[in-house]
Parts: C-alpha cells; structure tokens; sequence
C-alpha cells in the first residue's frame, strides 16, 4: 500500500513538475515574442505615451485664452479701467473696438468667442450704485465655451466692482461667493487627465494587445500545433496571462513616471496603493482580452471588439471625460459593467489625495470579482478543440 | 521512394469507423469514412483540395470531434481522451505551425518542453534532429527567416522531439521545392522502419504512389482504400503512350478523346498518353493513324481518373465558339529579355529570358518562391522590372496599358474572383473591365453560361462554390473578351484531376485557335502539357527547352526514362555544381 501511494505521490511530482516547466516554456516564448516583435512594444510604450502627451499637453479641459472682442461704447475712467480689468485677465485675449457690430462677423466666424458690451451708460449706472449691467454675446453653438466666455466675463466684472469698492472705500456691499477647490486648487485638468490615462494604457495594453496576440496565434496556425501537444488550455491562458500582466504593469509605470516628472502631476498616495489597485484593474482587462481573441480567433475582429468593449468604454462611459452622475440613467447602469469606472477614481485619488483605503478596497473588491468572471468564461470559450 | 507493403497482424493505429463530420450546412466535409492506419508504414491521405483531408487529420488528433461514428487513436477515443492522444502523436499542420519570431533552437526549447522531453536527454535528442533535418548551422536563425524547405524540416524535427509513435503530416510538401520534398520523404521513411506509423497527406498523386498505403478521398468521400498498388494494377494493359505523332498532338488528342473507347487521355511532351476503357482495346482502335502505340506502367492518376468515371471529351466548346486567330508571321507574341527584380539586397528573378512564338504554351515551372510570379507580374506589367524588358503582343506592357491589356487574359493563383459577388454578378464584372457592352456582353455571357454550364450555381456566391467551379468561373472570367494571349498563374493546383482535364481541353482548343498561353506551375506533370519549359530555381532560369528535350538531357544509365520531378532535380543538381565550380 505504502509503495502504491509513494508512487502515485511520485507521479504527481513530476506531474507538477512537467506542469511547471510547460507553463515556465511558454511564458519565456512569449515573452522572447513581446521583445522581439515591434507592434507589441508599440502598443505597450510608443502608444501609451503618446496618449499620455496628449492628455497632458493637447487636451485640455481648461480654456485659457480666449479670444473675445472688447467694446467699449463710451470712454470714461471708470470703463476704462474695467476694459483693463479684461485685458489683464489671463483668460481673455482682448480685441478692442467701440461697435459691437465690428465683431459680429468675427464672433459668426469663430475668429473670436464671444463679445462683452460694456455699454455707454454703465459709467453712470455703476456710479450711482444701480444694477450695472455688461452684455456678453457668445455662440451658443457650442455651449462649452460659450459658458466659459459667460462665466468668466462676469467673474471679471464681479472681481473688478470689489476691487474698485475697496479702493474707494465704496459702500457697495462686498458679498462674494469664495469657491475653493480641494486637492487640485489649480483645477488644472491635467492632474486628474493624466492619473486617468494611465487606466485608459492599461485597457489597451490589457485588453488591446493580449487579444491581438492570442488571435494572431490562430491565424498563423502555431495555436493548432500547440493544442495538439501535452499542453493543457489552462496552462496556454496561464502562459499568456503572466507575461501581459507584468507589460501591463511596466507601461503603468513608465506612464506614472512621465505623469509625476515630466508633468508635474502630485503624487500623494503611496505605490504600495498604486501597484495594487492597477494589478485589480489588469485582471478584468486581460480576462476580457482573452475571451475576446477565444472567441473570435481573428486579429481584425479581434482589435474591433476590443476597442468597442474595452477602449472606448473605458474612455468614455468610465468618468474619465464625462461625468458619470450627468449621464442618462441607463447609460449610468451600463457604466456599472465598465472595469475602468472603478479604477479612475482610485488612480485620481492615489496621485492627488493620497490612500484612502475605503474607497479602494471597494473598488479592487469589484474589480477582482469582474475579473474572475471574466477569466471564467474565456477558460470556457478556451477549448482545446478547433472547430 | 517506393517501399514495401508490411502486412502485420498488429492492431491498426487509427481506426476510423464510419467517421462523418459537417461543417455548417453545406455537404460533409467527410462522408461515412471508415479505414485504418497501421504503425509502420506510410499512409497517404490523398486528394484535391476540399476532399477532407485536413479535416480527418484534425479528427484524428482530437482537435475536432466527428458528428458521427468514431475514431480510435493509439487505442483512445478521440472524443473522450484527447489528452492521452496528444501525449503520444507529433502533428505538423498545414501551416507552418512554429513561431517565426522565435529562433530554430528556442522553437526545439519550447516544444521539448511543451512535450516533457527529459533535459538529461535534451542535447542528444536536439543533436540527431538537427543533424536529421540538416538544420544545425542554423540553430540561431529565426523560423521565419527559414526556407519552404527548412520550415517544413523543422517542423519535422519539432513534432518527432518526444518520439511519437504516430506522426500526422498535412501536407508536408506544399511550398517545398521538390530535392527538400524527397529528403523530407526520405526522412519519415527510416521513422517507419522503428514503428512509427506516418499519415502524409497530399493532393499530388505523384506521391501518392509511394505511400504503403492510401486512403483515397473525394469531395467528402472515401473511394479507395489500401495499398496504391492495387488500385494503379487494375489498369494494367489499359495505358498507352501514343508517339509519332504527325501533325499536331493537341488536335489528335481532341479527336482521340471523343472516341468511347478512351476515358482519358493528356499530352506528355511529344508524345500523348491515353487510357481505354476496360472492355476497350487500345492499339486496334488507332488503327490507321500512322503512330506508333505502346502499352505503358499505369498511373495513380489514370486510376483515379478511372474510379471517378472517366475525363471529360477532348472538345472544347469555348475553342470552338472563338475565331481562330490569323497565322501570322514567326514574330513572338510574348518576349521577355533579362527581366531583372530585385527587392533590396533580395534578386526574386534574375535575367530571365524567352520567347514565345503565336499558339504555343510556355510553361515556367518551379517551386514556390522561386520567381516564377514575379516574372509573371514583370511581364503583365503589374511589377516594374529593375533590369530588362518584357513584351506582349507587341506591347510594352508598362507604357501602352489600356490597349494591350484588352488583349490579354489573366487568371491568377487562387482565382481572384469577388468571393462576395454571385457566379453572375462576377461575370458582368469583368464582362465590364474589358470594355464588353450592350448585346455584345449578354451574348457572351450567355455563352459562357452555356458551356460552363454555370446555370444551377448562378445565383451562389463565388467564396461558396466548389474548388472546380471556382476554377471554371475564373477561366470563364480571364476568357470572356477573347484574348489572344492567356497568362495562368498556377491555374490549376490542387483542383481534382477531371477538373484539370476540363481546364486542359479548353486551354488546348484555345491554342489550336492560335491563341498564345504563358503558365506558371509548381507541379511537374502539367510541365508536360507545354511546348517548352524554363526551369526557374532561386530566382533564375538553369534550363529551357521542350519538357522531352529535358528529360533526354538528364537520362542516364540507371534513369533512361527521368520524370520530369527527375529531370529537374538533376537540373538543379547541375547548376549548383556549375554555380561552384565557377
């Protein structure tokens, strides 16, 4: 009986031995693969810091510099220094004139975005303590700026009347509303673009790249000669799985680097929090990645279904760009199934608040069961059978 | 290449019962098969392309599990103990299934270790493959940068690390040129001599009849099984060769070919082969002719021709609706002088040049990727020669295009029809590209409905139809605006020989109208329907002339009667030892 058993509890060593050498063969192929094929190292670093440059340059959701036209309908002290009051703002680049109508066709052409009328009674109005009122004219075609122009134009004006009561110890009463912004006081968009983007890499790299890679497989028949060896599915997924996880983490990484040295993004949070909350995110990202490629086993419906499922939610429905509680209600249901909705704010508390535990144990918790569910179903759509 | 039949008692190594296996909703791609397969040997899984042969293959490695019946692997069932399966068998797919990205000895790595080879046993076991496969000054190369040949061998060597006891081969010989093919054939052999059972599947029938044993199949169907030999002796004493031939060969075969006696019939070189029906008698027949007829070894081919009830007549209703061209004057119709390409530091095709005169058929023959499409593309105008000049029916294809093109035809690798667009629809397409219109179009179209006989598959998409048909369509599409000039690149690989013969007919009638056929081939016995022949090797032409005139120059001794697969091969043989000793 001892011998039987020993030699079962032999067979199961080396069982798990030619398991581990199997497993240890295929990761080193892929990876010999990553480092030698130029469109992976495109998609894992070229791509990600492009996108990175662009959230932390190109894009910005702050408007600075506008370009509006200034008309000034009658000179006195009092609006002239208004005048000047825009023409010091550093969100206004100020075009003068004394017609509006001089701007009309600039305004209709968008050569500038809006017009502010400081009429030729404000003088009188303002010095006898009415209601003064300036006119701003933007293009309501396109709401964003137009807000912006409206925004700022009365800030400008409301910043002015209490400058100006202080100075001449006016009796105008001086209420104003303070607003303080906590944890990004610039508002700069680039603190919290940037700490998403590097979730948006993360999707792509996860989710992108791993479906390419394992429908290419398919297509070139190295996938058909594989299955037909000792090789269990499990360990193919397993084998794949590994190499793309640490990719994934190395780009994450390469993008914080750029994000905190280059871009100036604070980095509150501790990397320990960082590691952790990106190593969550990756599951449900390669899990989609290889259910994907099982599924369709073809690189172009593979990189299609990819960017449909993976990238452009994660772009879109996720909180990056668009506020989740202004969407339509179904739409924010959706985002529920969304993995990048719940990394976002991680990562955007991780770079500028710091390790609030609470909300990230929430957020991995969710992302560890999306993940598991995921993997579930590519090792079922992941059958060591062709047809 | 032929080896001995072993009759053993021993229990087969695959047993197929009554194995069916449908693919959607179109016929089966295997119908009710049953067979076996015995260690030891080889057997050939022969057929065209679309016969079912990568699909048994594939059942027999568990990959696909049949819709009925079942298959016995090694004494495991496919279905439930596919595991087991994989732990005894090597399997190379069709495509090459290495990575080309990984080197020659990272690939042999990763597969020992996929397999469980012993790391003990490693380096003597990587030894003899390598030295085996010939491939051990290129262990740091990558796979893909390998060639056809040294791909194919390595595979070879990747499937027999852990030496399996069955090895599936699907077709191991496409895209080899025929020295590696011999070697790779050798090397599976000596595996049988140690009890390896060996499944080689081909769509050549040349190879075929080496095989211990073959299983024969046809659109899904087994049609023989056994060993080659006793299905080739059922046409002995029925196979002429028909030489003297005075006048024209291709003219005589049509005739002879509509007799009723003659089931089938080609031209080989100078001279034509015939088969006669069993109760047919040859040489009283041909009685009267004035040529000499000989009985002759039968063929694979003959036999599967036979077995498929016969080829078809020798009249070509398309040469017969054509207007047979003026015989002009001795100028060629397709000249080529030194036409060079070179893709960087790479020379695809070197100084290649011929000349073609009007109704003849200039075949270049050679492996894949040895040149002969780029010389095509040179000619067609599609490629710009890095050195030379090529001409078609006077034209200089690169500069006066619209004009000259209308007078060629062109039907290449792989039919490139609209596979989304209907039998129909694709004939008015190209009814349009060459400028037909109005009555003129319908009337050919009609007319090629007709002899074609395109009408029940008219409205079917051209992606769904049969490998024949889409042959047929694509010939169709190339001769719709009757040129006087057909380029075929590759017309009709891995299409069954009845397809073939119809292609044939129809190509020889339209040359006895004059019309000129230049046609690229990488099998060796459509060499033998041309006039003449270039051998096209690594990029050059090491021989030209007549397919009789070569063989006659590599006759010897041991060989008086080459082949032309010999012929070439020592062909070759020659311009390497010249190319040395220059």
């Amino acid at each position: 009986m001892s011998n039987a058993g020993q030699s079962v509890s032999l067979g199961a060593a080396r069982n798990r031995q030619l398991r581990t050498r199997r497993f240890l063969a295929l990761v080193r192929k892929e990876t010999f693969q990553i480092l030698r094929d130029p469109s992976s190292i495109l998609i894992a670093f070229v791509l990600p810091l492009i996108l990175l440059f662009l959230f932390g340059y190109g894009v910005s959701l702050d408007a600075t510099r506008t370009r509006i036209g200034l008309v000034v309908e009658s000179a006195t002290p009092v609006t002239q220094d208004l005048a000047a009051s825009f023409q010091g703002s550093r969100y206004f680049r100020v075009i003068n004139g004394h017609d509006r109508r001089e701007f009309e066709e600039d305004l209709i052409r968008g050569r500038i975005r809006g017009i502010v009328v400081i009429p030729a009674n404000f003088a009188g109005d303002f010095a006898s303590g009415n209601a003064a009122p300036i006119q701003v004219l933007v293009d309501g075609s396109d709401p964003n700026t137009a807000n912006f122009v409206q925004n700022y134009a009365q800030g400008v004006v409301a910043n002015w009347a209490r400058m100006r009561s202080a100075e001449v110890g006016s009796r105008l009463p001086v209420i104003k509303p303070e607003q303080r912004f906590w944890f990004n006081p610039e508002l700069a968009s680039r603190n919290f673009l940037v700490p998403g983007s590097v979730a948006i890499v993360m999707a792509l790299v996860g989710t992108l790249l791993t479906s390419l890679v394992v429908a290419r497989e398919w297509e070139r028949g190295t996938m058909e000669a594989m299955m037909a060896t000792p090789v269990t599915a499990a360990e193919l997924l397993a084998g794949k799985v590994l190499p793309y996880f640490v990719l994934g983490l190395i780009s994450m990484t390469l993008c914080v680097l750029v994000a905190v040295f280059l871009f100036g993004v604070p980095f509150r949070g501790s990397l320990f929090a960082l590691y952790t909350i990106s190593a969550a995110f990756l599951l449900p990202a390669l899990g989609q990645g290889l259910l994907i490629s099982a599924t369709t086993k073809n690189q172009f419906l593979a990189s299609q279904l990819a960017l449909m499922s993976g990238f452009l939610p994660a772009f879109l429905l996720s909180g990056f760009l668009f506020e989740i509680e202004s969407m339509p209600v179904v739409i924010q249901w959706i985002t529920m199934i969304v993995p990048a909705r719940y990394v976002i704010p991680s990562l955007q508390t991780v770079f500028l608040a710091g390790d609030i535990w609470p909300l990230f144990l929430r957020n991995i918790a969710i992302l560890l069961v999306m993940g598991t569910v995921l993997f579930v179903l590519a090792a079922r759509s992941t059958r060591k059978r062709i047809g | 290449m032929m080896s001995s039949t072993r009759e053993s008692g021993a229990a087969p190594y695959v047993t197929l019962s009554r194995v069916t296996k449908s693919f959607g909703a179109s016929s089966p791609a295997l119908d009710d098969v049953s067979g076996i397969i015995r260690g030891g040997e080889i057997t050939g899984l022969i057929g065209p392309d679309g016969a079912g042969k990568t699909t048994l293959i594939r059942l027999m490695t568990g990959l696909l599990v049949p819709d009925e019946g079942s298959l016995s692997v090694l004494g495991f069932d496919s279905r439930s103990e596919a595991a087991r399966i994989h732990d005894a068998i090597g399997y190379m797919p069709q495509r090459f299934g290495l990575y080309e990205d990984l080197s020659v000895q990272e690939n042999l790595n990763l597969y020992a270790d996929l397999r469980g080879l012993p790391l003990h046993e490693r380096s003597g076991v990587f030894e003899e493959l390598l030295r085996f496969t010939d491939l051990k000054n290129f262990t740091r190369r990558l796979a893909g940068k390998l060639s056809g040949g040294m791909k194919q061998k390595l595979g070879l060597a990747c499937a027999l690390l852990q030496k399996p006891r069955l090895l599936l081969l699907d077709e191991p010989g496409v895209g080899v040129d025929p020295i590696s093919r011999r070697e790779l054939w050798k090397m599976v052999e000596n595996l049988t001599a140690e009890g390896v059972g060996v499944v080689w599947s081909t769509a050549y029938l040349d190879e075929a009849e080496a095989c211990d044993r073959v299983l024969l199949l046809n659109q899904g169907k087994l049609l023989f099984s056994g060993p080659p030999s006793d299905l080739t002796e059922r046409m002995g004493g029925r196979v002429f060769k028909v030489t003297g031939i005075s006048g024209r060969r291709r003219e005589f075969l049509a005739k002879v070919l509509d007799r009723p006696g003659v089931i089938d019939g080609v031209i080989q070189g100078d001279a034509v082969r015939l088969v006669m029906r069993s109760d047919a008698k040859g040489e009283p027949l041909l009685e009267g002719a004035g040529v000499e007829v000989a009985p002759t070894q039968p063929r694979f081919e003959d036999a599967f021709v036979d077995l498929l009830g016969g080829g078809p007549g020798g009249t070509s209703q398309l040469a017969e609706a054509v207007k047979a061209l003026p015989a002009q004057d001795a100028a060629p119709v397709i000249e080529a002088r030194g036409l060079t390409k070179r893709f960087g530091d790479f020379t695809a095709a070197q100084d290649i040049t011929f000349s073609i005169p009007r109704g003849q058929i200039f075949g270049l023959l050679g492996p894949n990727g040895a040149g002969k499409s780029t010389t095509f593309k040179m000619l067609c105008g599609l490629l710009k020669p890095t050195a030379g000049q090529g001409r078609v029916a006077g034209f200089d294809l690169r500069r006066d295009t619209a004009e000259a093109r209308n007078r060629l035809g062109y039907m290449a690798q792989k039919f490139s029809l609209y596979g989304d667009l209907t039998v129909g629809q694709n004939l008015e397409f190209f009814a349009g590209v060459y400028g037909l219109r109005g009555k003129g179009k319908s009337q050919r179209i009609a007319l090629m409905n007709d002899i074609f006989d395109f009408g029940p598959h008219a409205k079917m998409s051209a992606k769904d139809l049969p490998l024949g048909l889409k042959q047929r369509l694509a010939l169709a599409c190339a001769v719709m605006h009757e040129p006087e000039v057909l380029f075929l690149d590759e017309p009709t690989s891995g299409v069954d020989p009845i397809s073939r013969r119809e292609f044939w007919t129809h190509i020889n009638g339209l040359v006895e109208k004059g019309v000129t056929v230049l046609v690229t081939t990488h099998f060796m016995e459509e060499a033998e329907y041309c006039d003449r022949i270039s051998l096209i090797y690594r990029g050059q032409s090491i021989a030209l002339g007549s397919p009789d005139e070569l063989k006659v120059r590599v006759a010897s001794a041991e060989n008086p009667d080459p082949t032309m697969e010999d012929a070439f091969i020592a062909l070759v043989e020659q311009s390497q030892a010249e190319a040395v000793a220059a």
